[in-house]
């Protein structure tokens, strides 16, 4: 497993986003900044939030009326059935009023949402483009798909939420307490203070089960490493009987999930019926003191009334606080983290360079190239090297020696420290990246397919390729036969689970690359676990790769080396020797050790493999 | 069902939950029929002492009620807590008993899943079930009971409320949870995307590709966008409209209410018209939340039923290979025979080896080749038992390996795969990993690892033997780790050494001094090795080659160049000539 693949695992289980927000407020401004032109839409959303919240509040004041003229007409034995009607008409359409204005907040909040959403998708992806490749090497995939899709998940489903709710809390609570003001102001003081006495109480409890809760997850955690390092590595634990052991930490952490997952599961569960108590505990004081008030002689029945809806409302909003302000805080680290990449530095703008290389004879010169991954750790020299047209150069070294930093200087995805690497004469420096890429083809040890029809993924970026270029590039590497076998040849979708072996995966990039037709080839000839046959095909179809371009081959095969005109020796990160390879040979240096450790062993050399960057 | 895995004493507990919730909705049913009382009383002129104590009454229920749910959730969390880890054992104990064939049946992440993610789900649905499900439909039941006999008007206001709910409810389930399912699956595209633009970036960046991987980006970010819209949007009409409902029928009742006053006889009639239309109105919302508390459940049981069925599915399935019970010493040692050997997959008509027929004996060494698919390490594999042969017998130590405890014949075998494992912990605990290890020394740690040619690397780090391993070894490269569990082998001190092209991550000169190490110190001990490397196994004792599951060729290096034409083959493609020793 790598990290980057665990990345995402960690996130499974229960769905709390994850809420380490640095600086809650940067974030958010930076977030409501992005919105632009959604941002008008957004406060329109707000405020029609706003608003309709307190429509809601004024219901229960007209309900209130409409009992006390009830209540009046019972005792003077004449309803006023035209003022009854009359508030139930207001009343209806007030409501209907609300509901309409509610729909259209959360529609628009929804759109905004998903609007912003896509857009942070997109501008991420454009930033990838955007990146220089220290980055991705630096970067695990999970990370970075992390916050393409879990982050951007996150506000996607939560923005609208979470603005939303506070609105509305916000808005019930001011209203609810100006509302009990204004109808009764002892009543109004009675039911806040028996709310927030119950809501201390609730929170006292409540304090405890997030630390409960924060014990399940780790536990959590613990049982999800465990369970995927014993189920990963089941070969070594049975044949090494390593499963009583396993049982042994199982059951361990087995135990403690259970103790911690009841005990949260159990707090978690009172939240409500507490809230309900909290609720209750304000309606029967309410009651109380509205039977007091109005035994005075002080209220009417229908204040009671509508206490009882006031309470309700104030307790709830009170209770959705703390929601609000987590998901609040969730929004906030995710969007601090998408903007983070999105901050992150990029490749020099090469907009003002107007020097072009179109049709190249092909000779490369490396002209005192220093180079290091890290600034303060150079691992070459001031290189020097030329190489003619149609030359072939070997790369060589043994494993982890920093070959594929020739082909990451080459093609610029890294930039050189000093020197200069001159195509034709020209310094690639002063071609734009896109120009430097439209001179090589490459095939790397990586075969990279993605999914879409064979003929996509051959053709790739090119553009107005025909059947018949098809048939003679996929007769020319081997594949034809392959080709022939598919359900619809060129145009079979190759999804993630295809069965494409690793040669044929190889032949299709190999392909790729003839169809591109650079004038420059960049080979990583490592030659993975395939058999004989698929072996020979592939061999045969790199060496007709290199037919009558310069090539630079990291190579792994004794023919390609023998028969190169320069063999660069690498180790460490370094350019150690280079030369032919009887030059090499009989100067007696590391080439000449390794070449002749592996001939008096008999070992063949295919495995001088780098995967290391 | 999964419900089986529940013990009898959970099943009580679960019983007593039922009473518990029962005693809950009685007391909260009843909060409203106090507020009847205190209505009457007040209207009627009563004494404030009167509404204390019915107030006081009230408050008692009010507590009994959330004593009630206290219980219940101390009891719902038990049982819910107590099955999910006994399932969780299950299913651990299952898994552990699986051989390759299962392990590859279900694939590791699905396990994975199975016994973590599906089991909270069911944990989580236990404990919300209990309270919830089982109060939903005693509380609209007995709601609806209560009001039912007060007055038909009222009743049928609620009813119309119940169904236009039903039918919002409804429309969502039908028009908008698939769409909620598409958008898991447009999720995952647009993660896919995004994966193939960073795992392909230098190929991207070579062929100029950006935009042609933008455009891809965007298809699958528009259709995801869409479905979104579609959908939330939809669900914009859920709240408003939910809330419409509940206002709407509580201003209906008071409405209605007023004709009905209006329209009855006495001052009496009316002021106990006035209390029920009061407290009907709180009843018809309990029967509105119990209604939609029903609706949410119905929406749950689907998906963990779902995860029941997949937790099930592991407990139920019976491992192919089971041990056998011979735990004694054997006479012979070191000796692996195979006997008119065949393998095939369960379900597949083709074997993926047979007519295997070959011995070594103890001291010698034994090499597998053949190209991909040719059934190598189908072979080894069947010899510590993580398959079992299809026909024919395999012998380890003149004993079929059926016979063997599993443990007793494991303990023979020091295996290496070809891809190389790492605990969490130290470098040590990882050499000295397994049963048989346990009695090894900081020294024989340390000698395995010196042998494995690990030494250097590890002395380098910077706390040596205890230096810290990541969780897969992601802290070491992938030629430490195959070294390190080269050396967890030999900590081990096996009778015989199986390496299933474990040489192939390693550079051929680290290979070929580990072999050589391995040969010096293990003297007496057999190494059956797979190799995709001509030079790993030239100096073999006896070389078999495997082509589509037979085998073509057996006997030296320099015989077999001259005798069998697969070999020659390989080699040629591999080395020169003179190299070969042709």
């Amino acid at each position: 497993m790598n990290p980057g693949s665990r990345g995402p695992g960690r996130r499974r289980g229960p769905p709390v986003g994850d809420t380490n927000v640095k600086n809650f407020r940067k974030a958010w401004s930076t977030l409501l900044n992005y919105m632009g032109p959604f941002r008008k839409w957004f406060i329109l959303a707000l405020v029609l939030a706003f608003v309709s919240t307190i429509i809601s509040l004024v219901g229960p004041n007209l309900l209130s009326d409409m009992t006390d003229l009830i209540e009046d007409g019972i005792i003077h034995r004449e309803l006023d059935m035209d003022a009854i009607a009359h508030i139930g008409y207001l009343l209806a359409s007030l409501y209907i009023i609300g509901a309409v204005m509610m729909v259209v907040e959360k529609y628009v909040l929804a759109t905004v949402t998903q609007r912003t959403a896509s857009k942070l998708r997109t501008d991420i992806s454009h930033k990838i483009n955007r990146m220089p490749l220290r980055y991705f090497d630096r970067t695990t995939t999970g990370d970075m798909l992390s916050r393409v899709t879990n982050d951007v998940d996150t506000i996607g489903q939560s923005l609208n939420q979470s603005m939303n709710t506070l609105v509305t809390v916000v808005a019930t609570l001011v209203g609810s307490v100006f509302m009990m003001f204004y109808t009764n102001h002892i009543m109004a003081i009675s039911a806040i203070l028996t709310s927030i006495v119950g809501f201390v109480l609730m929170a006292l409890i409540m304090s405890r089960s997030q630390r409960y809760f924060n014990i399940q997850q780790a536990d959590l955690g613990r049982m999800n490493g465990l369970v995927e390092e014993i189920y990963t590595g089941y070969l070594t634990v049975r044949t090494y009987s390593g499963e009583k052991r396993a049982k042994v930490d199982f059951d361990e952490i087995n135990e403690s999930l259970r103790s911690s997952g009841f005990m949260s599961q159990f707090l978690g569960g009172l939240a409500m019926p507490l809230m309900g108590f909290v609720g209750n505990l304000g309606y029967v004081v309410v009651c109380v003191v509205g039977a007091v008030l109005y035994l005075e002689g002080a209220i009417g029945f229908g204040v009671i009334v509508a206490f009882m809806m006031y309470v309700r409302f104030f307790t709830q909003s009170l209770s959705q606080i703390s929601q609000a302000v987590i998901v609040m805080q969730s929004v906030a680290a995710a969007s601090e983290r998408v903007f983070e990449l999105l901050d992150e530095e990029e490749m020099e703008d090469e907009n003002g360079k107007t020097q072009r290389l179109d049709d190249v004879k092909g000779a490369v010169e490396f002209r005192d190239v220093h180079f290091g991954y890290l600034p303060d750790k150079e691992v070459i020299h001031g290189f020097n090297a030329k190489v003619e047209p149609g030359q072939k150069v070997a790369i060589v070294g043994p494993t982890g020696a920093g070959k594929t930093t020739i082909v990451n200087l080459l093609m610029r995805f890294y930039e050189t420290n000093s020197g200069d690497i001159l195509i034709d004469g020209i310094s690639t420096k002063e071609l734009t990246r896109e120009n430097v890429h439209d001179l090589f083809c490459m095939v790397l040890q990586d075969t990279w397919l993605f999914e879409g029809t064979l003929r996509e993924n051959l053709v790739y970026s090119k553009e107005g390729v025909s059947d018949e270029e098809l048939d003679t590039v996929c007769e020319a590497v081997g594949l034809r036969k392959f080709v022939e076998s598919l359900p619809d040849r060129y145009d079979t979708v190759f999804t993630d689970n295809a069965a494409i072996s690793i040669g044929q995966r190889q032949q299709i990039t190999i392909a790729r690359a003839m169809i591109e037709d650079a004038p420059l080839l960049i080979l990583d000839e490592a030659t993975s676990s395939v058999d004989t046959r698929t072996e020979k095909d592939i061999q045969m179809a790199m060496d007709r790769l290199t037919e009558g371009r310069t090539s630079f081959v990291i190579a792994h095969r004794l023919s390609t080396i023998r028969n190169a005109d320069m063999i660069l020796v690498m180790k460490e990160g370094n350019i150690i020797e280079q030369g032919t390879h009887e030059q090499l040979l009989s100067e007696g240096g590391f080439y000449s050790d390794l070449y002749n450790s592996q001939f008096m062993k008999g070992m063949e050399d295919e495995d001088l493999t780098d995967r290391s960057l | 069902m999964i419900l089986k895995y529940i013990n009898r004493k959970e099943w009580f507990i679960a019983l007593l939950c039922v009473f518990a919730i029962t005693a809950n909705v009685y007391l909260e049913l009843e909060i409203p029929d106090y507020m009847t009382q205190i209505t009457t009383i007040i209207s009627t002129g009563g004494e404030v002492s009167e509404v204390m104590k019915e107030g006081a009454e009230m408050l008692l229920c009010a507590l009994g009620s959330l004593i009630a749910t206290i219980i219940c959730a101390v009891m719902a969390s038990y049982v819910a807590t107590s099955l999910s880890k006994r399932l969780r054992e299950l299913e651990f104990d299952k898994v552990q008993s699986f051989s390759m064939e299962e392990m590859d049946r279900f694939s590791i992440s699905s396990l994975v899943t199975r016994s973590t993610n599906d089991i909270t789900q069911i944990q989580m649905t236990i404990a919300m079930g209990l309270q919830v499900m089982i109060k939903a439909p005693i509380m609209a039941v007995w709601a609806i009971t209560k009001i039912y006999s007060k007055n038909l008007e009222w009743t049928v206001a609620t009813a119309i409320a119940v169904i236009i709910l039903m039918i919002m409810i409804g429309c969502v389930m039908v028009f908008v949870i698939p769409k909620f399912r598409r958008i898991q699956w447009l999720t995952d595209n647009v993660n896919r995307v995004t994966r193939e633009n960073i795992t392909g970036i230098r190929v991207i960046r070579a062929y100029n590709a950006e935009q042609y991987q933008d455009d891809r980006f965007e298809a699958a970010n528009k259709d995801l966008t869409d479905t979104n819209l579609s959908a939330q949007r939809a669900m914009s009409f859920m709240m408003p409209g939910m809330s419409a409902v509940l206002n709407g029928l509580s201003l209906s009742i008071y409405w209605i209410g007023a004709f009905l006053i209006a329209g009855a006889a006495s001052m009496t009639d009316q002021f106990v018209l006035f209390a029920d239309m009061v407290v009907f109105s709180s009843y018809a919302m309990q029967v509105i939340m119990s209604f939609i508390m029903l609706v949410v459940i119905f929406m749950i049981i689907p998906r963990a039923s779902v995860a029941a069925k997949r937790i099930e599915e592991v407990i139920d399935t019976e491992p192919s290979i089971v041990s056998g019970t011979m735990d004694g010493e054997t006479q012979i040692k070191g000796k692996v025979a195979f006997r008119d050997v065949s393998f095939r997959y369960p379900g597949s008509s083709e074997d993926i080896v047979s007519g295997l027929n070959f011995e070594v004996n103890k001291g010698e060494t034994l090499a597998l080749i053949g190209s991909t698919g040719s059934g190598k390490s189908t072979v080894v594999n069947m010899i510590p038992r993580l398959y079992d042969a299809t026909g024919g017998t395999v012998e380890v130590d003149g004993i079929d390996v059926r016979e063997y405890d599993l443990d007793t014949l494991r303990s023979k075998i020091g295996y290496v795969s070809q891809k190389a494992f790492m605990f969490a912990g130290t470098i040590e605990s990882n050499v000295r990993y397994g049963k048989d290890s346990e009695s090894a020394t900081r020294e024989d740690v340390e000698r395995a690892i010196s042998i494995a040619q690990a030494k250097d690397f590890v002395e380098a780090t910077d706390k040596g033997y205890d230096f810290n391993v990541a969780q897969g070894g992601t802290n070491l490269s992938g030629g430490q780790k195959q070294r390190l569990s080269i050396a967890r082998a030999i900590c081990k001190s096996p009778e015989i050494y199986i390496f299933d092209d474990t040489f192939s991550a390693l550079d051929y000169k680290t290979d070929s001094v580990l072999r050589a190490e391995l040969k010096r110190h293990t003297q007496g001990a057999t190494s059956i090795i797979v190799a995709q490397r001509v030079g790993t196994i030239m100096d073999a004792d006896c070389i078999l080659v495997l082509d589509e599951g037979r085998i073509v060729g057996r006997g030296r290096h320099d015989e077999l160049i001259r005798t069998c034409p697969t070999y020659l083959d390989i080699v040629r493609s591999q080395m020169s000539d003179e190299e070969a020793g042709l």
